[in-house]
């Protein structure tokens, strides 16, 4: 599936939810089952400097598509980065990079995209597009 | 007479908002008071009707807005019982002040090898100026540790006062953990010492009378943000033997006696420290704060906030899991605090979502965290206007959280 098809698909999802306790509880239930990350790839490298809350991604490429894990000690947190990680997992560089991100708009988590010191998802956006880019790079040369 | 809140209420327009559809609950006090009409309607009346640059203006409008910003500067003086008025000196906030300090006071009396101490359960604004000042000089920083429940452990003091140290930097009240410090006792001692002392009051002109001649404080600063006033103004008092002989820490106009290109010299107090156009409206607004919380009484407030706190922590104790940070004898009205498996950005991200408004994360005293070796706390800090069914609604809030983290709670 193409990056947008996926967001359309978490948009369509989120659509079903009637209030915030709903939507919250699927991203506390996402932030659940991510399996996170193992201890050895939590390091200050992997580490996006979000003021209130750590969270850790991990990037591979593998096979001209990029791989992605991620870790958070929020569970909510946790749960925005299994939504990233299904949008951006196993999708090309060049996609990555190119991706316009419209998902979070649109299910309601713009708040967490304020430029404040908050959970970093500013920075777990920017974190991903820079390995997009990175490994485009790489596949180029 | 116990303080009615309902009463007041009415005074902060905010207080009425809805928040996602939700009535607000405002536990973010420590960070920032609201502010009355009484507050706002007298800036507003000077924007509107007296706004002009201050000092020295020939018209009418100037002279109106002086006086109406040296008014709030006496108001100011008579608020912490300061001797002179000059003594006052308006800056940004407290940490504007600390920092006027650290630079101006330090260039003049700290040299190497010399120690300023500060204490564990400091603001990161009464730490990083005095950290900057001892990278500059070569000049050593030492910290008066805090014990477990958060209370100040100054018969270390004798240890770390020595004849290098050139001043003492300490706050009245703690703003993550809502300990009451003896800072009396710290003064009294520090100057048997000849330690000069700087009071962080940002926690505490909220709450509790200060004198600062009874005190004996040489330094005392505090912000009008967090007394009911507007933000960007606050006060850095200082004994006038002190102030006279530290030297201007900002450049610029007011601030002068006369310039040439051989040689300027400087205005006398206050205006040496208050370079450039000062805040006058905001210094204004920070009168009329005063006047009200003064109309309304310290002793009222901090009775009824006591009777708040009291309530919320016998509650707040009963919830399984629930670990309470600063448990001092002598606290003001903050809980800080976690519950086992739930983060606190999670509490508060959610508690949010039901319109109550708590802070959450290190409360900028990281030193405080490590002590207990956490990433940071949920703060809940309450003000007069906050009431026993505010506190209901949050203690409902933390319940509900617990619930969709699937927590125990009874």
């Amino acid at each position: 599936m193409t990056i947008n098809e996926i967001q359309e698909g978490i948009i369509e999802e989120f659509a079903g939810f009637e209030d915030w306790m709903d939507k919250y509880a699927y991203l506390i239930e996402l932030g659940t089952d991510l399996s996170g990350l193992d201890e050895q790839y939590q390091t200050d490298q992997n580490l996006i400097k979000g003021c209130q809350s750590k969270v850790w991604f991990n990037a591979k490429l593998e096979d001209g598509v990029v791989k992605l894990e991620a870790d958070s000690d929020a569970i909510i947190v946790k749960g925005i980065a299994a939504l990233l990680i299904r949008v951006f997992d196993n999708q090309t560089p060049e996609a990555i990079m190119n991706a316009d991100l419209k998902f979070i708009d649109e299910i309601g988590l713009k708040q967490h995209l304020s430029p404040t010191r908050s959970n970093g998802l500013v920075s777990m956006v920017k974190q991903i597009k820079m390995y997009g880019l990175a490994f485009n790079h790489k596949v180029n040369n | 007479m116990t303080l009615d809140p309902n009463k007041y209420r009415q005074d902060f327009p905010i207080l009425s908002e809805k928040i996602y559809g939700k009535s607000l609950v405002y536990f973010d006090n420590a960070a920032t008071t609201q502010t009355p009409s009484q507050v706002t309607d007298v800036m507003l009346e000077y924007y509107n009707k007296y706004n002009s640059n201050i000092h020295r203006g020939v018209h009418y409008l100037s002279n109106k807005s002086t006086e109406g910003a040296e008014n709030a500067r006496l108001k100011v003086q008579k608020f912490i019982n300061a001797a002179h008025s000059h003594e006052v000196i308006f800056t940004g906030g407290t940490t504007e002040s600390i920092n006027l300090v650290a630079n101006s006071f330090g260039e003049c009396y700290i040299s190497e090898g010399d120690e300023v101490i500060v204490s564990e359960m400091e603001h990161h604004s009464n730490i990083v100026p005095w950290q900057m000042l001892c990278q500059r000089k070569k000049a050593t920083l030492k910290v008066i540790p805090f014990n477990d429940k958060g209370e100040l452990m100054i018969e270390k003091l004798p240890d770390l006062i020595t004849d290098r140290t050139k001043i003492l930097a300490v706050n009245h009240i703690s703003n993550s953990l809502g300990t009451i410090n003896p800072i009396k006792e710290i003064i009294d001692f520090a100057h048997s010492k000849n330690v000069p002392v700087l009071i962080d009051a940002a926690q505490s002109v909220q709450h509790k009378k200060i004198d600062v001649q009874a005190l004996d404080a040489d330094f005392l600063v505090f912000s009008g943000h967090k007394l009911y006033g507007p933000t960007g103004i606050g006060v850095l008092y200082g004994k006038e033997k002190f102030l006279n002989e530290m030297p201007p820490w900002q450049g610029g106009g007011e601030m002068i006696q006369e310039v040439s290109f051989e040689k300027t010299t400087y205005n006398e107090l206050p205006f040496k420290f208050e370079a450039g156009t000062p805040n006058y409206i905001d210094a204004i607004g920070l009168g009329a704060a005063i006047d009200y919380v003064e109309t309304i009484g310290l002793d009222s407030i901090d009775a009824y906030e006591q009777d708040l706190l009291k309530y919320a922590t016998e509650k707040f104790e009963a919830i399984p899991g629930m670990k309470i940070y600063g448990t001092a004898k002598n606290k003001t009205s903050v809980i800080s605090f976690l519950i086992d498996g739930i983060h606190f950005y999670d509490m508060g991200m959610l508690l949010d979502q039901m319109g109550i408004a708590v802070r959450t994360g290190t409360h900028c005293t990281e030193p405080v965290m490590q002590h207990f070796g956490i990433e940071g706390t949920v703060r809940a800090s309450f003000a007069f206007y906050n009431t026993k069914e505010e506190i209901d609604a949050l203690l409902a809030g933390i319940e509900k959280v617990c619930k969709m983290f699937g927590v125990k709670t009874a």
